[in-house]
């Protein structure tokens, strides 16, 4: 049998949730253990446990403390959280399209100027990467992408924008993103993309998992108009493939 | 069917109920009321169930008429002056509008959410079982966004049940209890100390999404980047200019500050209810005091069916005071909050 991996903390976010840390930091390992323990929970369920939420370094667990006490679910998620991971299973993979630059990502010129290359560079850039849906959060529908190139990694606006337009394709620090409303945001915009990772009254309202893979790939922005009506109407437009 | 069109309402008024579960981890707000407890006991007052949808009145005043029938409806929470027709409404009881009268509540005295809930609930569609608004987000039923004059709530006909009131403990007055965490360990001793021992108030910048506080400035021990993580209701982090902001029903389900505490479940409809520019404190308490208290919390709250009386005894000791000659405040008291104050032996 494998070894165990090292506990995560456990640590209270008030009477009725804990956050379960693998990680200060971003980090995939991290992701993965996260990734795992909620899996877990989701097919065999502790008493008292209501709702997972997922992030980069830690698995929130909100519970009903009526149901079962800080303690007790500690000592139910530690042996779970410790687990050797599971073997990689087949993750889906969107192929998600994007129209750069322009009036659709007011950042792209400045993106490259500031990596001293071309929007072109910077688009095949961020177009080439791939991606793994880290976690979904924020604002509904907004996944954060593991995956930069490290050549993208740039910090964030020194002022955040109050609001940033629906389906942005961003980059922040060392993240990529698929935003899906109108939100405030402090990184750079590189596009927008016509899918709607949530849609009320679509079958699924959500896209995107955490798990999911991502690639990018450019359109026009005629296209952009095209699949956006498409998209407001109720299709998919994101391709999805076998990873 | 009978209809109870809003006249005239303030900002910050919206449809909410329990909240919307179960999809935080797609980034979907939970949003609900601000003020469970006071959602809870207007409910009871005309029999719907505890975290049914019912109207958040924020801190202006706001008028409802009854259409096509008379309407049974009832107030808890933030106190403020009410009437039917010239005639007083208790807070934390129920009234039934004829058909054309009109239930007019004024600001709210302390406090700043009022709910009235409305006898066999408010019809819209549910999202993800919710009709509690999301304006962000673009959700809620029947209005996906604050109310306004002219915005009306189909519902069943009074039932002509008696009038309640309902007998809650008095609320507590002492300092906001805390748990440290998830992220105290982002602040030093000092900062902890400070945020523990100063006198805060909550700017007027608030909504429902996040209370901002102001008081001193609390230093971070690495800065103010942290990897998002998960928040909850009463979260209180930690901004790069170290005015704290206690997340509230609208949060984000993320957020990137490191958070240095969590106000306990039992305590956030009292944050909630803190009027802008109030003093107050924050207290630390440790686990097994705030599960407990999370316990009696949802106990009081399933145990509050138990707790309604006939109003007849409301009437009966306004006339006893009118008549003892004591109630110069009974008089001037269209003013329920100062009644019921007079009334406390």
């Amino acid at each position: 049998m494998a070894a165990t991996l090292p506990p995560p903390r456990l640590l209270p976010s008030g009477d009725s949730a804990v956050t379960v840390e693998f990680s200060r930091t971003i980090d995939d390992d991290a992701n993965q253990r996260v990734l795992a323990l909620d899996k877990a929970l989701a097919a065999s369920p502790i008493d008292g446990i209501t709702e997972t939420v997922p992030t980069y370094r830690s698995l929130l667990v909100h519970y009903d403390p009526g149901k079962i006490g800080f303690d007790a679910l500690g000592e139910k998620i530690l042996p779970i959280a410790s687990r050797p991971l599971p073997p990689a299973t087949k993750a889906r993979r969107w192929r998600v399209p994007v129209a750069y630059g322009g009036e659709h990502g007011i950042d792209l010129e400045d993106v490259a100027k500031a990596l001293n290359t071309t929007p072109d560079d910077i688009i095949a850039r961020h177009a080439g990467g791939d991606y793994k849906v880290a976690m979904i959060g924020f604002t509904p529908g907004w996944s954060y992408l593991s995956g930069l190139d490290k050549s993208l990694h740039m910090s964030r606006r020194q002022s955040p924008r109050l609001l940033t337009p629906a389906g942005t394709i961003s980059i922040g620090g060392i993240q990529a993103g698929i935003q899906c409303l109108a939100a405030p945001s402090g990184w750079h915009l590189l596009g927008r993309t016509p899918v709607r990772t949530y849609q009320l009254h679509r079958n699924p309202t959500f896209l995107t998992e955490p798990g999911d893979r991502v690639t990018f790939f450019a359109i026009d922005h005629k296209t952009f108009e095209d699949m956006d009506r498409a998209a407001e109407a109720g299709e998919i437009v994101a391709e999805q493939v076998d990873a | 069917m009978s209809r109870l069109v809003i006249a005239s309402i303030g900002p910050a008024s919206s449809v909410q109920d329990g909240g919307r579960h179960g999809a935080q981890r797609y980034g979907l707000t939970v949003s609900g009321a601000m003020d469970r407890l006071s959602l809870a006991a207007a409910n009871t007052l005309v029999g719907n169930d505890p975290f049914a949808a019912s109207v958040e009145i924020g801190p202006f005043g706001a008028t409802f008429t009854a259409k096509d029938g008379a309407v049974r409806v009832a107030i808890a929470g933030a106190p403020r002056n009410a009437d039917v027709a010239g005639k007083p409404v208790a807070m934390e009881t129920s009234v039934t509008l004829k058909d054309g009268e009109t239930l007019t509540l004024g600001f709210a005295r302390g406090g700043a959410f009022t709910y009235l809930a409305i006898e066999g609930g408010i019809k819209g569609e549910l999202v993800f079982g919710s009709l509690a608004v999301n304006a962000r987000a673009g959700l809620g039923s029947p209005y996906p966004r604050p109310l306004q004059a002219g915005d009306e709530f189909t519902t069943d006909a009074a039932s002509g049940a008696p009038e309640l009131r309902i007998e809650l403990p008095k609320p507590a007055t002492g300092p906001i209890r805390v748990l440290l965490g998830p992220q105290d360990d982002e602040f030093d001793d000092a900062n902890k100390a400070l945020f523990l021992d100063s006198e805060w108030k909550i700017s007027a910048t608030s909504d429902r999404m996040g209370y901002r506080l102001e008081g001193p400035a609390i230093k971070h021990l690495h800065g103010h980047n942290i990897v998002s993580d998960g928040t909850v209701n009463g979260s209180i982090q930690v901004p790069g200019n170290g005015s704290p902001i206690a997340l509230m029903m609208d949060r984000g389900t993320s957020g990137g500050y490191p958070k240095i505490a969590t106000v306990i479940t039992a305590d956030i409809g009292r944050l909630a209810q803190t009027s802008a520019g109030t003093a107050f404190r924050f207290k630390q308490v440790g686990m097994a005091e705030a599960q407990d208290e999370a316990r009696k919390f949802a106990q009081l709250i399933r145990g509050l069916p138990d707790r309604l009386r006939s109003s007849d005894t409301v009437e009966l000791n306004i006339e006893a005071l009118s008549d003892a000659n004591v109630a110069g405040y009974a008089v001037s008291a269209v003013d329920a909050g100062t009644w019921q104050v007079t009334a406390e032996p």
